[in-house]
């Protein structure tokens, strides 16, 4: 007999030539396996993709940028706006007192948002988009860039005026090639005039920068009959000084809105820098991708009830060879040990062909996303090979042990007398 | 010391279940063999005459009485010393042959190395017991490519790989045509006179005059011990 790797050899060699012996059955039970070990694959590599492209989408809008939202909510946890109800703990005026140097010294501009949806309207030309009044501190803080025309100043923020600045998406639509500057549009039955196209910049931690359109702040307030602020955004002048200036925010908040509790756990608004947002986005995309991974792998579960199935049958099948192996001396653990080696060498090869399914079709995915024009990185970790390989080896185990007990139970003389 | 040897052997089937009507399919066998010998044991179907095989052949323990084999209690073994004693000491041949199916005669005759403790150049041993049988021109034909007579030889070849203490053969001519069965018959002959102890289960009295001596079972008892005066060279008389 030999060594335990001699024992093994031999083992697998068994395994193969029964396996060869039935092609067909033998790569259909192992497809169930390389499906569901493909998904995973496929699932975490291309989640991964999509992790890191929102990541960094979120990182080009600046590291140094804080966000202020009204409600109060836990840390690490979404924000209390995002469940889908509106908070409206914050006003024109709170935005109008983050500016003030005296109260946040480190801030270096503020952008205020009240947002709404709405048609604008050109001639015959309609189009659907996202009606955002901001304050003034839009573009420097989100970085803006002007194709054409103006951005509207303080005094027409302060005075209602009737101005607009077109994304580039809806300019296209509405004006195609000619000059929007100003014409007048209609929104909800009332006239702006066009001052302004933004440059084409696209969609940016999942925010479309051209499909909106941009209104004085109060001006939208008015037309969209609200008067809280949606989204408070501030540009910190350095990374250090971040810790500083959402301090700052928070005294400077709780002063205007009467709150004495320092703690936090009173606040009617939420203060998060921009790496918080990322942890949150990273915690959410992470539990999107287990969740549909363990989805997939409910598959390999599927696919190891069908091996169990084919090696029972298979002990069937073979009842007076395992009579005949026992007779001439295999004693009940080394037929258990031939049965499993077979469960396990069906799921295994069938994980490793899964894996090579998994990681091609990750890779034309992450192939036509590139061409597509997205930054995106193809990954595959290590670490979901290893698994693959660990998982797919234990359904083989799990699956194959009752078949292999059942196997190595039979009594010889009864085997070699079986029909 | 005897090679085998039996006292009062009793098997009772049925005793551990207490619903089961119990048979009693062998009562108080005694016998034992020498090493050298060719002995056939021979009855009517239902004489237990296959259970005695089983538990000479260790595939089966005794509910009474004592086997030894090569001087080991085999009524105190476990299953699994029991499958190594079954490596070691026994070849088993068949009334079907029970070879695998679509694999080769070399491989077929290999199989019992595989649980085998003894240390041997497997395709070298396999080649051996093949030219043994006659069959060296067959080595790489599959099982189902190959006659019957040529079938039950693999089968005796795989017998002989482990160099077992004894040839058991239950009825080898079954399932065979005269002619091959005379081969098959011939062979064991060949073999015990090169030395190997061979003990054939069988209910023609044609097989068992092959051999040196009949054990005549009935109905669960042994009747006779004889040594055979005229030993067949044929099946049939011609």
């Amino acid at each position: 007999m030999g060594s335990f790797f001699e024992i093994l050899r031999q083992h697998i060699r068994t395994a193969i030539k029964s396996l060869l012996s039935n092609k067909g059955r033998s790569f259909l039970t192992m497809l169930g396996i390389v499906i569901g070990v493909a998904a995973v694959i496929m699932i975490v590599s291309v989640g991964a993709g999509a992790q890191s492209l929102i990541l960094n989408q979120v990182k080009t809008l600046g590291s140094n940028l804080i966000g202020v939202l009204p409600g109060h909510s836990e840390e690490d946890s979404p924000f209390s706006a995002a469940a889908g109800f509106s908070v409206t703990t914050l006003t024109y005026e709170d935005a109008k007192a983050l500016t003030n140097k005296r109260n946040v010294p480190n801030l270096v501009d503020v952008v205020a948002y009240s947002k709404g949806a709405g048609s604008v309207v050109w001639g015959a030309n309609s189009y659907d988009t996202q009606i955002n009044g901001a304050t003034t501190g839009y573009m420097i803080v989100e970085g803006g860039e002007l194709a054409g025309g103006r951005f509207f100043t303080d005094d027409e923020e302060r005075n209602f005026a009737r101005v607009i600045v077109l994304g580039y998406s809806v300019k296209k639509e509405l004006f195609g090639e000619s000059d929007a500057n100003g014409t007048k549009v209609r929104i909800k039955n009332q006239s702006f005039e066009v001052i302004g196209v933004m440059k084409e910049r696209g969609v940016v931690a999942l925010q479309d920068y051209d499909d909106q359109v941009l209104l004085p702040i109060k001006s939208a307030q008015k037309l969209l009959g609200v008067n809280h602020i949606g989204l408070l955004r501030a540009k910190v002048d350095s990374e250090e000084n971040i810790k500083r200036a959402i301090a700052d925010v928070e005294t400077t908040l709780r002063e205007r809105h009467d709150i004495q509790d320092p703690s936090g756990r009173s606040d009617d608004f939420t203060v998060r820098s921009a790496a918080e947002a990322l942890e949150i986005i990273t915690v959410i995309t992470d539990s999107l991708r287990f969740f549909l991974a363990a989805m997939a792998a409910l598959s390999l579960v599927v696919g190891g009830i069908g091996i169990m199935n084919i090696m029972l049958i298979t002990v069937t099948e073979r009842t007076r060879e395992i009579g005949l192996r026992k007779a001439v001396g295999a004693p009940s653990s080394t037929v258990m040990e031939e049965f499993l080696t077979e469960s396990v060498t069906i799921t295994l090869l069938g994980g490793l062909i899964g894996i090579i399914l998994g990681i091609i079709a990750s890779l034309l995915v992450a192939m036509v996303i590139q061409f597509l024009g997205y930054d995106w990185s193809f990954v595959v970790s290590f670490f979901s090979i290893v698994l693959a390989v660990v998982v797919s080896t234990a359904i083989g185990l799990v699956f194959g042990l009752y078949p292999a007990y059942k196997a190595s139970r039979l009594n010889p003389i009864e085997a070699l007398r079986y029909e | 010391m005897s090679l085998i040897d039996i006292k009062n052997l009793g098997k009772i089937y049925g005793i551990d279940d207490e619903d089961d009507v119990e048979t009693e399919a062998l009562k108080n066998i005694s016998f034992s063999i020498e090493k050298g010998e060719f002995v056939t044991i021979m009855g009517p179907s239902g004489s237990g005459k296959s259970t005695l095989m089983h538990i000479v052949g260790l595939l089966d323990k005794p509910t009474s009485g004592q086997y030894l084999l090569n001087n080991v209690d085999i009524t105190t073994l476990s299953d699994k010393e029991l499958a190594r004693m079954r490596s070691a000491e026994i070849g088993f041949v068949f009334q079907a042959f029970n070879l695998l199916a679509r694999t080769s005669v070399l491989e077929n005759t290999k199989l019992p190395l595989l649980y085998s403790k003894k240390k041997f150049d497997h395709d070298r041993q396999a080649k051996k017991v093949l030219k043994s049988v006659g069959l060296s021109h067959r080595l790489d034909h599959l099982t189902n490519q190959i006659s019957g007579g040529e079938k039950q030889r693999v089968a005796i070849a795989r017998a002989l790989i482990n160099k077992p203490s004894i040839i058991l053969a239950d009825e080898p001519t079954g399932n065979l045509d005269t002619k091959s069965g005379d081969q098959v018959m011939g062979l064991l002959k060949d073999l015990n006179r090169e030395g190997h102890t061979v003990v054939v289960v069988t209910h023609e009295q044609e097989v068992a005059e092959f051999a040196k001596r009949i054990i005549f079972v009935r109905d669960g008892e042994l009747v006779s011990d004889k040594i055979v005066k005229n030993r067949r060279t044929k099946l049939l008389n011609k």
